[in-house]
């Protein structure tokens, strides 16, 4: 089996816990501590990835260009690793986040497009980038399906590929039979990756039965900071790796210092399992709706579960932000 | 006066959808031929089928034929580098005008109810993309009340209408369309997203308008906004906002920090559209389809009648 790849996301998904607000001595010093505690790559963007900044999906505090200046130099061991979303962020972006030392990129789809990714991926290899190829929305693809684009995503060069759990709507079986499906038809060095949301608190256990069924490569955030009720949390998952006496090359001290320090004292909105964000996982919702649910509900008087279920029920996808509002509307309607 | 010959190039889903709108609606347009590359075209056949001109010998193929001299307006339906080539052999005559409907933009942007009037002299113009036919129209009304500092635009259509071209050379979209917000919207800064939803039955498209303009009258913006829709479902009877238009003010101490710009504030405005087909060809819910080959042929018809 391939080594364990711990990927932080604490500065790109945990974005959305904070409306990308992240400055840029914040990023620095979470990515320093980040890169001494010894995980292997730390992805930095917008929330959505390059480009992110819109009023769909909230303006950041900064370009992603100037949250990754600066860092690449910086990291003495993890790989710099960003997002790109093909329909949101184009190859010029690419281009430019490779020029700021960007070695790995994600390219992302819903789990049902993947080949709106070839040339980006395409191009990230050309680039000499490592590249993961991120099946966003998987639980509303079933498990052949979902392999069935993991190889479209491996045949343009994806390195690794992930299953994307952007809900948090999975449950342990739910992971185990997509991670099977994509070892079955992917080629033995092309790497299988996991991505979780906590929604269901099944961050940690989807994380370690993606791990026992051949995914190596792990995404995990300080303090869980991510979307919704976050991603696994980092320090969690390295104290559960340390007992079953995996191998990794993380500290989980450093690791634990870093979550409380650093990351919760800037949650502005906690980062948990609460109605609302339970919610998410059990509609089956994109975990970045969270906030901007909140926020449309406080404005048009309405319950964020009841918004939530109602985008879950029309089959909104990842990227939708601009329907949230679209859906409280047609309800201050029918009211 | 009889009606202006045309001829299509491309018998895909776009090019026999013009077909059809052609054949079924137009006073003033007359289908001519079907240019095509390929003898076995299931388009082709159609067009044969139906009693036209056809050739699968491409561009070369149609200047050859007898129907050629008559042809007044030529639309193009293929890819970006084929335009380029074709373009190449209909530059040289002069009472020929085409329309692109690829992403290759040789020529200006075209929004119907936006520029007609200020390029009705180019011999070749572009009809940009589905999401920017269906966008751009908002936030020129936006434009014609207050300054919009930036435009920003979602596009959402079913992943079945999104072919394979379109999927191969999705940055095409993002980037002609954020383009066209600028020079045709009167955005300083425009920007553009495209999401395909899987769904089925499949979703009809839906596009999003954000605007951040100057302070300006709302109701003055609003009324601008309508009267722009109903210019476009003319030609578009399924265009229709979707929602009431949504203003909310962002005052300076918490502007926004748009890439590009640096911080900006002022009036936010956002409309929720929902573009349903005809139903000619392409079903309903491929309204993105729709909008691109109606705006083509209200364009023709507007080369044709000169009415501005």
């Amino acid at each position: 089996m391939n080594n364990i790849y711990l990927q932080d996301v604490t500065l790109r998904d945990g974005m959305h816990a904070i409306k990308h607000q992240y400055s840029k001595e914040q990023i620095k010093t979470i990515a320093i501590a980040l890169d001494k505690a010894g995980v292997d790559a730390i992805e930095i963007s917008h929330g959505d990835g390059l480009a992110g900044g819109s009023f769909n999906y909230g303006f950041g505090a900064h370009t992603d260009w100037d949250w990754l200046e600066g860092i690449a130099e910086v990291l003495e061991h993890a790989k710099l690793t960003t997002l790109l979303i093909p329909g949101i962020a184009t190859i010029d972006d690419l281009k430019k986040a490779r020029e700021l030392g960007v070695a790995s990129v994600r390219v992302a789809t819903h789990c049902t497009e993947a080949d709106i990714a070839p040339q980006h991926i395409e191009m990230s290899k050309k680039l000499g980038m490592d590249v993961g190829g991120f099946l966003m929305m998987a639980h509303m693809s079933e498990p052949k399906q979902l392999a069935q684009q993991a190889k479209i995503m491996e045949s343009a060069g994806a390195d690794c590929v992930y299953v994307t759990d952007s809900a948090g709507a999975l449950l342990m079986d739910g992971v185990v039979d997509r991670i099977k499906a994509f070892r079955d038809v992917l080629a033995d060095d092309t790497e299988v990756g996991i991505h979780c949301h906590h929604n269901l608190s099944l961050g940690v256990a989807n994380t370690i039965v993606a791990m026992q069924h051949g995914a190596n490569r792990l995404d995990a955030s300080l303090a869980g900071m991510g979307a919704g009720a976050g991603n696994c949390p980092l320090e969690v998952l390295v104290a559960v790796l340390n007992k079953m006496d995996v191998k990794h090359n993380a500290d989980l001290f450093q690791l634990m210092d870093a979550a409380d320090d650093l990351i919760r004292p800037i949650q502005t909105r906690p980062v948990r399992v609460d109605r609302e964000t339970l919610s998410l996982g059990y509609a089956g919702v994109y975990s970045s709706f969270l906030l901007h649910a909140e926020r449309a509900a406080k404005k048009y008087g309405l319950d964020t579960r009841a918004i939530l279920n109602e985008l879950g029920r029309r089959n909104m996808v990842g990227g939708q932000e601009d329907m949230i509002v679209d859906v409280a509307l047609d309800m201050v309607k029918a009211k | 006066m009889g009606k202006t010959k045309v001829a299509i190039i491309g018998p895909g889903n776009i090019g026999t959808d013009l077909m059809i709108k052609i054949i079924r609606l137009s006073e003033y347009l007359e289908m001519s031929v079907m240019v095509g590359i390929d003898p076995a075209s299931v388009g082709l056949a159609r067009a044969k089928r139906l009693g036209y001109a056809t050739t699968h010998e491409g561009i070369e193929g149609l200047i050859k034929m007898a129907e050629w001299q008559d042809i007044k307006i030529i639309f193009d339906a293929t890819s970006a580098k084929a335009h380029h080539f074709n373009w190449g052999h209909i530059e040289q005559y002069s009472d020929k005008k085409i329309i692109d409907l690829t992403p290759a933009a040789i020529g200006p942007f075209l929004v119907p109810p936006v520029n007609y009037n200020q390029i009705q002299t180019e011999r070749n113009v572009n009809m940009v993309t589905c999401g920017g036919q269906a966008t751009i129209p908002i936030v020129a009304a936006v434009s014609r009340v207050a300054k919009v500092h930036y435009g920003e635009i979602i596009a959402s259509i079913s992943s079945k209408s999104a072919g394979p071209g379109t999927r191969a050379n999705i940055d095409e979209f993002t980037e002609t369309t954020a383009q066209a917000v600028e020079q045709v919207g009167g955005a300083t800064k425009g920007k553009a997203i495209i999401i395909l939803n899987p769904a089925e039955p499949p979703l009809v498209m839906r596009d999003t308008v954000f605007t951040l303009s100057e302070q300006a009258d709302r109701t003055a913006i609003e009324q601008s906004i309508h009267k722009m829709v109903s210019e476009v479902q003319k030609y578009v009877p399924g265009y229709e906002l979707h929602q009431e238009v949504q203003f909310d003010n962002i005052p300076e101490e918490e502007a926004v920090f748009i890439e590009g710009l640096g911080f900006c504030h002022g009036l936010k405005t956002t409309v929720l559209l929902k573009v349903k087909g005809a139903g000619h060809y392409l079903p309903e819910y491929a309204g993105n389809l729709d909008i691109m080959t109606s705006a083509a042929r209200a364009t023709a018809e507007r080369m044709v009648t000169n009415q501005v």
